[in-house]
């Protein structure tokens, strides 16, 4: 064949080629767009209940009860929050359970931590053993504990206290199990170069492990802080007093006296989890993490 | 060294060992242990939790579970709410992991917006859906009607209470089992699907013969937790429905707390909360043996 004619043949093939890729490559582009509506559709679906939330909180009382209903408020008003904050002390609900949240989470997080030292590093006798129990422990329901626990907070003087939140919750095994995890990957010889140096056991624990181990305790910390500020059952038996209420036990209390005022009812909710929403989108790869890092127990 | 500084070195570290670990044994032994023991011990009395007096019964606390009725629609309840619940939190959760598992830009938006739920209370939870599930002003109803379908009780039915609490609570959760689907899926190395698309797979059949199998250790492990959370459903319970309408909310727990905290029959209370640590027992149980034969590891 001439070459004239090989160019042109392999023009006409060229052209064939490049069709065909713009023809692929915009399948790929409706493909993509009908992933991305399909997406949208569905996040939609799981965020319409906050919408629905913040749009009956932000609305006049009066627009909360049409029919039908609308989504978004034809006039925005702060009334529903300034009835909520007048009926009951929310504010002292949000920030009791910020402390009873930020003092469990790091009292946990303290003992839990130290506990994973000691089943990670040290060697005594029973450790193994110690520690299959102590993960035991951790698939106890807290409905079995739930009306001894009850009975002991009574012996012990501790109904109606903060301390009763807090202490009991302490000990929980899935901190210590996490860190333990977290330690065991952690090479010996970083410490054994701290002992040799002549660190104290202690030392090596404070200014060596822990700042290595922040990424994990800072997980740990967000996932506990959420698991404290959403508890209710617990909080609901031992107190009784309504100044000392979490935000959860609050609303219930709410509920029980003002149910029928469901705008206002939307309105303590949207209050109620504001803070966390908050945490969540500053810190979400740690809510993650702490999700797949309970996953790996399994 | 000397075998006398080996030996002190080691007594030295065991009790380190033991101090790091006394907090948390303390904690574990005050608040887990002794209340499980006293939880048994109980459940072979009859208390009223005020008087003194706790004559032992021996087995009539659980001789009277087996025969009351209520125990029994009590148990009905939470199977068919743990029935329902599975297959949703599984199929939907994988569905939206698959969803979320592709490489497009944006994506890790939706990943948030499809976990965002799992931060909320169920307090909250139960506040919102109850609102959207409201007959006559609610969301729900008047989408329905848009499409023919006329207004639902939904918590005030019979019917569809115990269902409507699933929603809730699938809501709530399919994002915590989505990250740990997605999580799993990325550990499925590319070059099996790869491998598969050369020998002519289509997209059904990778999806059949290697994901399916691939993802079985996490899909085992998010139905045995699940089935385990859904057995100790209360909170929605007791803020929206007590157990109605007609009992057919009563879900194991919520009967545990009625018998417990409104009856105060603590004896008998004990032999329900023992019933279902049997149960949950026997899942964990379940988990760890069979977790291995239903799972296909590479």
């Amino acid at each position: 064949m001439q070459s004239t004619q090989v160019r042109a043949i392999g023009r006409v093939e060229r052209q064939n080629a490049a069709k065909l890729s713009r023809r692929a490559a915009l399948l790929g582009t409706a493909k993509a767009i009908a992933m991305y509506a399909l997406l949208t559709a569905v996040a939609a679906i799981m965020v319409f209940p906050f919408l629905w939330m913040l749009s009956t909180a932000f609305k006049p009382r009066v627009e909360c009860y049409i029919y039908p209903p609308t989504l978004i408020p034809t006039r925005w008003s702060l009334e529903n929050i300034r009835d909520v904050m007048a009926r009951i002390p929310i504010w002292r609900y949000i920030a009791n359970t910020a402390y009873l949240a930020t003092v469990g989470t790091l009292a946990n997080i303290l003992v839990c931590t130290m506990a994973a030292y000691s089943f990670a590093r040290l060697r005594f006798p029973g450790r193994d053993q110690i520690f299959f129990l102590y993960l035991g422990t951790m698939m106890i329901p807290h409905a079995v504990t739930m009306i001894p626990s009850f009975v002991l907070m009574r012996y012990l003087g501790w109904m109606d206290t903060w301390r009763a939140i807090i202490i009991p919750g302490m000990g929980s095994a899935f901190g210590t199990f996490l860190m333990r995890q977290f330690f065991l990957s952690i090479p010996n010889e970083l410490e054994d170069a701290a002992r040799i140096d002549g660190a104290g056991r202690a030392r090596v624990f404070v200014q060596i492990l822990i700042p290595l181990a922040v990424p994990a305790l800072v997980t740990l910390t967000i996932f506990g802080f959420r698991s404290r500020w959403n508890e209710f059952l617990w909080p609901l038996l031992v107190l009784s007093t309504k100044e000392k209420f979490p935000i959860q036990v609050g609303l219930s209390a709410f509920r029980y006296e003002f149910g029928t005022l469901t705008h206002l009812m939307m309105t303590g909710a949207a209050m109620s989890v504001l803070p966390l929403m908050i945490l969540f989108m500053a810190a979400q790869k740690y809510f993650v993490r702490g999700v797949v890092l309970s996953g790996i127990k399994g | 060294m000397s075998a006398a500084q080996a030996w002190f070195q080691r007594k030295e570290e065991t009790i380190s060992a033991y101090l790091f670990l006394a907090p948390t044994i303390l904690l574990v032994s005050v608040f887990t242990v002794f209340p499980v023991l006293f939880s048994l011990f109980l459940s072979f009395h009859k208390w009223d939790y005020i008087s003194a007096a706790r004559p032992f019964v021996g087995l009539d606390n659980f001789r009277r579970l087996i025969n009351t009725p209520r125990f029994w629609s009590t148990l009905a309840n939470s199977a068919r709410y743990g029935f329902a619940i599975m297959p949703l939190n599984i199929a939907v959760a994988m569905i939206l992991a698959l969803m979320v598992n592709q490489k497009l830009r944006g994506i890790t938006i939706f990943r948030s917006a499809y976990f965002s739920p799992v931060v909320t209370s169920s307090v909250a939870v139960g506040l919102i859906w109850s609102w959207i599930f409201d007959p006559a002003f609610g969301p729900l109803n008047y989408a329905l009607s848009l499409v023919g379908i006329g207004p639902q009780m939904w918590l005030g039915s019979p019917k569809l209470a115990l269902y409507s609490l699933v929603v809730m609570a699938v809501w709530n959760g399919v994002g915590y089992n989505m990250m740990l689907f997605l999580a799993g899926l990325q550990g499925i190395p590319q070059e099996y699907y790869d491998a598969a698309v050369v020998d002519g797979a289509n997209t059904l059949q990778q999806f059949r013969m290697i994901t399916i199998p691939l993802l079985s250790p996490t899909t085992f492990f998010v139905f045995i937790t699940g089935l385990i959370g859904a057995l100790q459903v209360f909170d929605q319970i007791y803020l929206l429905t007590k157990g109605g309408p007609a009992g057919t909310t009563r879900t194991i727990v919520f009967y545990l707390w009625e018998v417990g905290f409104e009856s105060f029959e603590m004896g008998y209370a004990s032999a329900v909360a023992y019933f279902l640590f049997g149960v949950i027992f026997l899942l964990t149980l379940l988990n760890y043996r069979f977790g291995s034969r239903f799972v296909h590891y590479q």
